[in-house]
């Protein structure tokens, strides 16, 4: 489906995640973050950049690996998007959700 | 003589050394396979142990009895590996050069991993049910268990079966109601992921199992400890959830020679090309099952589906063909649900679980994503199955190991 972010006709699922990270832009970055109650500073940006670089290397995701990558800690990584991290900055990352099988 | 040698001879490691002896010339190759253990373990019947359903005698059998006698097998530790040399040095100091090495060691439980975890309360109120032992401890504490907290919980992803504590949750209501006990005992799933079921259609499909079922979610929870004395996990946002038994699926890590030859990722599992099977490593090195980086579930399914595509590849690298990209996530899972039921799932790398019906495209018999008693008789068959068709290198009548998305009902193919 469509979605009107930061003035642009964005394809997401039914979730919200965008489904083509070429899509992705900085402003759209700064509207999902709002949806999700963040304000993105300095220090979001290394960690979406990191998490974007991972999924393009079909690299799986974890909350372990974001705290081993040396761009930020795991409690780090909590303060900056808290109440579930990976699923938020994802979704702000322009990535798909991290998904068990089921 | 070229060296073809597999590292573990559980499912993956024991079905590629049928298919190798099967199919390569026995006057050219010699087929080598290493593991340190006596016993071959069925694995998928660990989640019935705690409920009495299976006992021990269900799920070892001797290793010996499916490593097929045209490969040599050595019961030993394995050092680590020398990509440089083509040489695996083993525990005991023996080494084995190698042409082409399949590494099919698999993952297993890292309890140490999670601070205070693995302490005094390790198998007296915090279990795992993915070794035997753990399984064993576990069914002699809840079947006295008649009044409190049960906590099914997963540390982080990526597990194997990740759908087994989901099972192991359904089983447990199961066991304690037909016990009438169920009043007495909360119990509650606590998850890394964002709820109990992550993909669209199986949440549409499964949520009514839950609350049916009475079994609370806890969902975005990463564990930072364990505090044994008081009985409760935490994780990194300060949230608590009180136990009193606690049945974990702590951290799965790839084997410790893994991380000693410097190739491992993080969780010591091995970069693999998701579709050829070969390792990032070196070419001469193939990867399957639980051992890989796949974004595959590690599951025994895969493995079989993963074993016919990598007999293919590696038969194409000794002939110094190109390879084939072929391998696309293939999984397929049975999911106790209790009660004398199961769900069938059916899924790959693109194609999230949907109804439909499996093996035979609108005949089934089984329904995916459905709870029914032949889906039950499924999982218990398929006991059978693993001993005498999976591990044996046999074709499974029907069942292609790329995914059949004829049959079943897509919205729309996802990409």
């Amino acid at each position: 489906m469509e979605k009107q972010i930061a003035g642009k006709n964005i394809t997401v699922n039914e979730e919200g995640y965008l489904t083509n990270l070429n899509e992705w832009d900085k402003d759209v970055a700064t509207e999902i973050a709002q949806e999700e109650g963040i304000t993105l500073e300095e220090a979001h940006w290394p960690v979406l950049e990191y998490l974007q670089n991972q999924h393009k290397n079909e690299v799986a995701l974890t909350i372990r690996k974001v705290g081993k990558s040396g761009v930020i800690d795991i409690k780090g990584f909590y303060a900056l998007f808290p109440g579930g991290p990976l699923k938020k900055a994802s979704r702000i990352a322009g990535i798909p959700k991290p998904v068990s099988c089921i | 003589m070229r060296q073809v040698v597999i590292l573990g001879a559980g499912t993956a490691g024991t079905l590629m050394a049928n298919h190798l002896t099967k199919s390569l010339p026995q006057n050219e190759y010699a087929v080598t396979i290493v593991d340190q253990r006596k016993e071959h373990h069925y694995q998928p019947g660990y989640l019935f142990i705690p409920f009495g359903i299976y006992s021990k005698e269900d799920v070892l059998k001797p290793i010996e009895k499916f490593i097929p006698g045209k490969a040599q097998y050595v019961q030993e530790s394995i050092d680590r590996v020398k990509p440089d040399e083509d040489q695996v040095v083993l525990a005991n100091g023996e080494v084995l050069p190698y042409d082409l090495l399949i590494i099919a060691t698999g993952t297993d439980i890292a309890p140490q991993e999670i601070e205070g975890m693995d302490g005094p309360y390790w198998r007296k109120n915090i279990f795992d049910f993915y070794t035997l032992e753990g399984a064993l401890a576990l069914h002699e504490k809840i079947k006295d268990f008649k009044e409190g907290h049960l906590v099914v919980h997963i540390a982080e992803m990526p597990i194997k079966c990740p759908v087994a504590p989901l099972e192991f949750a359904f089983l447990a209501d199961a066991y304690f109601r037909e016990k009438g006990l169920r009043e007495n005992i909360e119990i509650t799933y606590v998850t890394p992921m964002d709820g109990a079921f992550t993909k669209p259609v199986a949440t549409a499909k499964l949520q009514h199992l839950l609350d049916e079922k009475g079994i609370e979610v806890v969902p975005n929870f990463s564990i930072m400890e364990v505090n044994g004395e008081a009985q409760k996990i935490i994780d990194y946002e300060g949230r608590e959830v009180s136990y009193d038994v606690l049945v974990t699926v702590p951290t799965n890590m790839g084997a410790g020679y893994v991380e000693r030859s410097g190739f491992g990722d993080e969780l010591n599992f091995v970069p693999t090309d998701k579709a050829t099977l070969q390792s990032k490593v070196k070419p001469n090195i193939f990867v399957i099952g639980d051992a890989t980086d796949v974004p595959a579930s590690k599951a025994g399914s895969v493995a079989h589906f993963e074993g016919e595509i990598l007999l293919e590849n590696v038969q194409r690298f000794l002939d110094n063909k190109p390879l084939k990209a072929e391998f696309d996530g293939h999984a397929n899972c049975f999911v106790e649900t209790g009660h004398g039921k199961a769900l069938l799932i059916d899924f790959n790398y693109t194609h999230e679980p949907v109804p439909g019906t499996f093996p035979i495209p609108g005949l089934g018999p089984l329904r995916l994503l459905e709870e029914s008693r032949m889906n039950h008789l499924g999982k218990l068959a398929f006991k059978w199955i693993y001993w005498n068709m999976l591990i044996t290198g046999k074709h499974i009548p029907f069942v292609s190991s790329k995914m059949n998305t004829a049959g079943k009902e897509y919205a729309e193919v996802t990409a």
